[in-house]
């Protein structure tokens, strides 16, 4: 037993270095622009793997992650600017300020997940509902900290010299969000695979027969909401990072609605699924961009309204479909996929 | 004083609106077991009609009639297409689907209408009239209060003195029963989400004047504050709706007078926290476990 | 006579595995026919599926000689079929009044459907005196004259009955099958019967019918079946 859990840990510790490889080489070979969306696609995958946890994996369901992303790279900003205004700085900051942002996230996810283990389905979607519409208003309310709409800078080192001078600096930001990802992938798919995952599958699966068999129900929701939270709050922390600025509207209810999206569509079961579903929140606009561009060049008004509503469109038709045609999402109908080409490609 | 007395008006007036959108909710959940999630967007979308059509003919109540009856249909028309193949065995697929119907209403809200606000407009004049020098109801407060009551009043009528009111009932409780006894269970529900997102496209349609007027993500706010009345009055329960409705725009319209607007949304999110925390089965409801 | 309900080769269940089997039937108007058998032997299926809650997978069912493939559930009604489900299916959140009205309202005929209902509460004079108590107040018994008399304010041509007797006192029992046998000689109602309680149930009927796994193993007069003692061991157990 002992055995077989060392040997998966060392299969994904092993799965995630060949894919820091690759994306290394990736980051080498990109242009700036793309390498900057490969560090957006790394920072949602923070958020929406956390949130695979939580809704795949738990049943739970969450219309806050976008708010406690918010908290993530609020707390981030924070941190940096205050320790940057007090002098202290250097590369090791950065991880600091973003260990923090994880941990305050934590909290907050701390909090809401001892309201939500005491709700269900609907309820529990209200209330983070809620979350989501107030934490962006908190910011309003408490403006001498967060600076209200504008939001607030955030002071980000630059590439260390030793990189050379002429480094780019989104390859820079691409390798810190990677690593980021990286992490929260291995350690996420460790925690999945191990008690804790079986734990809340069979939480989510039959609560009663869970009690009956002797697991805290309401304990193992907290921590799942805990662990999703410190995904959120990353991914939070990375974005705040990367756009070296925070505010409200970065973090509205429609982010958060769209990473629920992104996970369903991806797919709840598995932590697959999320991959696919922060690829889609960074490709998804990015195509509406040049479709629309593309489209009405006559009128800017028109184009701007078509480019900044084609995704939710899309995206909401798409889940839409997705819930009801096929509920296991992107990583499900691959699954579907290669398990027929398996029975048939024996037979030939 | 005269303050807290106005704020006690506001507080009623913006509650009897809480009301009626909370009373479509529970309309919906009575119905289907779903909490629409989508009410909000699709309330709005009925606004935007009756401010296309009131622009084009300048009348406001031609106006208001497009967004009742837009409402109507595009409940029926959200049943029938979308949410009659939702598998029912799952409490989050209801949910997620809803939403996702939230980003197509408001995305094709946002492609035809723009994302800038818009003006709401109101048939009577919003300044509150005097009563012995202390500001209490506009003209407007009037005409909601008798909106609300209006459309309370039609319902309860509806579904306690006519055959329709006691098909839709049966319906929802017992729809296989009610099918050999010759109800069309699924009209009965197509009517019902027809029903709430009239009503719904009603508070909307009262609520936004008071508000910034016209937008995509207008009664975002608002839906949270009518979930949370429906959730203080039981989810379950009409009286229940309108009493939860009173009480929260009561408590916004105090928070928001004393402590400033951008505090209500977070006064809604403690106020629901509390009460599921505290009495979860709701005020009026006798259940005592929330499992949905 | 003539006969008023048909059923031809029905096969039906829920999911892969079907439930009934082949299973034939001939109803002659005016009868009472007994569908006897033991737990799980799909006379609850057969009831299910002529009414078209449950979709056969072959076969048809005929009432008076017109078929009822593609009916929906909710037109039987109208054809003069009325079922009344095992557990009685009194909805308990509306009242007695609200439940009988309910049985009444998809007719066209409103003098009737109340003249219909009026004669209900002098056949069932206990609900008579609870017409404002909500469903779930009432009694086992009560519930049971409740769900009968809702199918009867539709004046229905052919009565389905599942297990009437369940969890009744023997003596309310005898009172629900002398008034089928009532409803059987004056107004020429047919009835189908499914019961556990073979007993009561041939004390009425004019023929039975014993199905076993889903099929239909005997079909014939009911005293043959009350007074053989070897059908009755064979099919029966007593």
């Amino acid at each position: 037993m002992n055995l077989l859990r060392s040997a998966t840990l060392l299969r994904h510790l092993a799965l995630t270095l060949l894919a820091g490889f690759a994306l290394y080489l990736l980051s080498l070979e990109l242009d700036p622009f793309r390498n900057f969306q490969l560090a957006t696609v790394a920072a949602y995958l923070c958020a929406t793997a956390g949130l695979t946890v939580l809704t795949g994996l738990s049943g739970q369901l969450s219309l806050g992650h976008g708010a406690l992303m918010a908290v993530g790279a609020y707390t981030v900003a924070l941190c940096q600017n205050t320790l940057a205004e007090h002098d202290v700085t250097g590369n090791g900051v950065l991880p600091l300020s973003l260990l923090a942002g994880v941990l305050v996230t934590m909290a907050a996810g701390f909090v809401i997940g001892l309201a939500a283990a005491r709700l269900r389905g609907p309820y529990l979607a209200g209330v983070t509902l809620a979350v989501a519409v107030a934490v962006p208003a908190a910011t309003v309310t408490f403006d001498e900290l967060f600076n209200s709409e504008q939001g607030l800078g955030v002071y980000v080192e630059p590439p260390p010299l030793s990189l050379g001078p002429y480094f780019p600096n989104e390859r820079w930001q691409a390798w810190i969000a990677l690593l980021g990802a990286l992490l929260t992938m291995l350690l996420l798919a460790n925690l999945v695979r191990g008690r804790f995952g079986r734990t809340l599958r069979a939480v989510r699966d039959d609560e009663v027969a869970a009690r009956l068999s002797g697991i805290d129900v309401a304990r193992a929701q907290v921590q799942a909401f805990v662990v999703s939270a410190a995904g959120a709050g990353l991914g939070g922390g990375l974005l705040a990072v990367l756009a070296q600025s925070v505010s409200p509207g970065a973090f509205s209810l429609t982010l958060s609605l769209f990473l629920l999206m992104a996970v369903v569509i991806g797919g709840l079961g598995s932590l697959s699924g999320a991959v696919w579903g922060a690829l889609l929140l960074v490709a998804l606009p990015d195509l509406a961009h040049q479709v629309s561009s593309g489209l009405v060049a006559s009128s800017p008004a028109a184009a701007q309204r078509l480019e900044g509503n084609l995704p939710l469109l899309v995206f909401g038709l798409t889940l839409i479909v997705v819930m009801i045609a096929m509920p296991g999402g992107v990583q499900g109908l691959l699954h579907r996929v290669t398990g027929w080409a398996r029975r048939r490609l024996p037979s030939r | 004083m005269d303050r807290f007395v106005f704020l006690t008006f506001d507080g009623l007036s913006k509650g009897a609106v809480l009301a009626a959108f909370a009373l479509a909710l529970v309309l919906i959940w009575r119905a289907a077991r779903i909490v629409n999630f989508a009410q909000g967007a699709m309330a709005v979308a009925a606004a935007y009609a009756a401010y296309t059509v009131t622009t084009a003919t300048g009348s406001y109540w031609l106006g208001l009639l497009a967004a009742l009856v837009g409402g109507l249909l595009l409940g029926a028309l959200v049943e029938r297409a979308v949410m009659r193949f939702v598998d029912h065995r799952s409490p989050l697929a209801e949910v997620i689907v809803a939403l996702g119907l939230v980003l197509v209403v408001q995305a094709a809200l946002g492609m035809v209408y723009g994302n800038e606000f818009r003006a709401a407009a109101a048939p009577f004049s919003r300044t509150a009239l005097e009563v012995g020098g202390v500001p209490l109801l506009s003209r407007y407060d009037l005409f909601v209060f008798g909106a609300v009551l209006l459309v309370l009043l039609g319902l309860a009528l509806l579904f306690t003195r006519t055959g329709v009111g006691l098909r839709m009932r049966a319906a929802a409780f017992a729809p296989e029963v009610s099918r050999l006894l010759g109800v069309n269970v699924g009209g009965m529900l197509t009517l019902g989400w027809a029903l709430a997102s009239a009503v719904g496209a009603l508070a909307a349609m009262l609520v936004l004047p008071t508000e910034l007027g016209l937008h995509p993500h207008a009664m975002d706010l608002v839906f949270v504050s009518a979930f949370t009345a429906a959730v203080v009055g039981g989810l379950d329960s009409p009286p229940g709706a309108v009493v939860g409705g009173l009480s929260v725009g009561l408590i916004l319209s105090y928070v928001s007078g004393y402590l400033g607007s951008d505090v209500t949304p977070m006064a809604v999110l403690a106020l629901l926290l509390v009460v599921l925390l505290v009495r979860p089965g709701g005020l009026f409801a006798a259940t005592v476990a929330r499992q949905a | 006579m003539s006969e008023l309900l048909r059923v031809e080769g029905l096969t039906a269940g829920y999911g892969a595995a079907p439930v009934l089997h082949e299973v034939d039937l001939s109803v002659p108007a005016g009868t009472i026919a007994a569908v006897l058998g033991a737990n799980g032997a799909g006379k609850t299926t057969l009831l299910r599926t002529l009414s078209g809650l449950v979709r056969p997978s072959a076969g048809r069912v005929l009432l008076d000689g017109r078929p009822l493939t593609g009916v929906p559930v909710e037109k039987l009604v109208h054809l003069g079929m009325a079922h009344v489900p095992e557990g009685r299916g009194v909805v308990a959140e509306l009242t007695v009044e609200e439940n009988l009205r309910l049985g009444g309202l998809w007719r066209r005929d409103r003098a009737d459907a109340n003249k219909a209902l009026a004669e209900v509460y002098e056949l069932f004079e206990p609900l008579a005196k609870r017409r404002r108590s909500a469903g779930h107040q009432l009694s086992g018994g009560e519930r049971q004259m409740l769900a009968l008399g809702r199918a009867l304010v539709a004046r229905p041509r052919l009565l389905l009955l599942d297990e009437p007797s369940l969890g009744l006192a023997p003596k309310v029992t005898a009172q629900i099958m002398a008034l089928l046998k009532q409803l059987r000689d004056r107004t020429g109602l047919t009835v189908l019967l499914v019961e556990q309680n073979v007993r009561s149930a041939l004390s009425v009927a004019d023929t039975g019918v014993v199905l076993a796994l889903g099929r239909v193993v005997a079909a014939t007069g009911a005293d043959r079946l009350r007074d053989d003692e070897e059908l009755r061991h064979a099919y029966l157990g007593f």
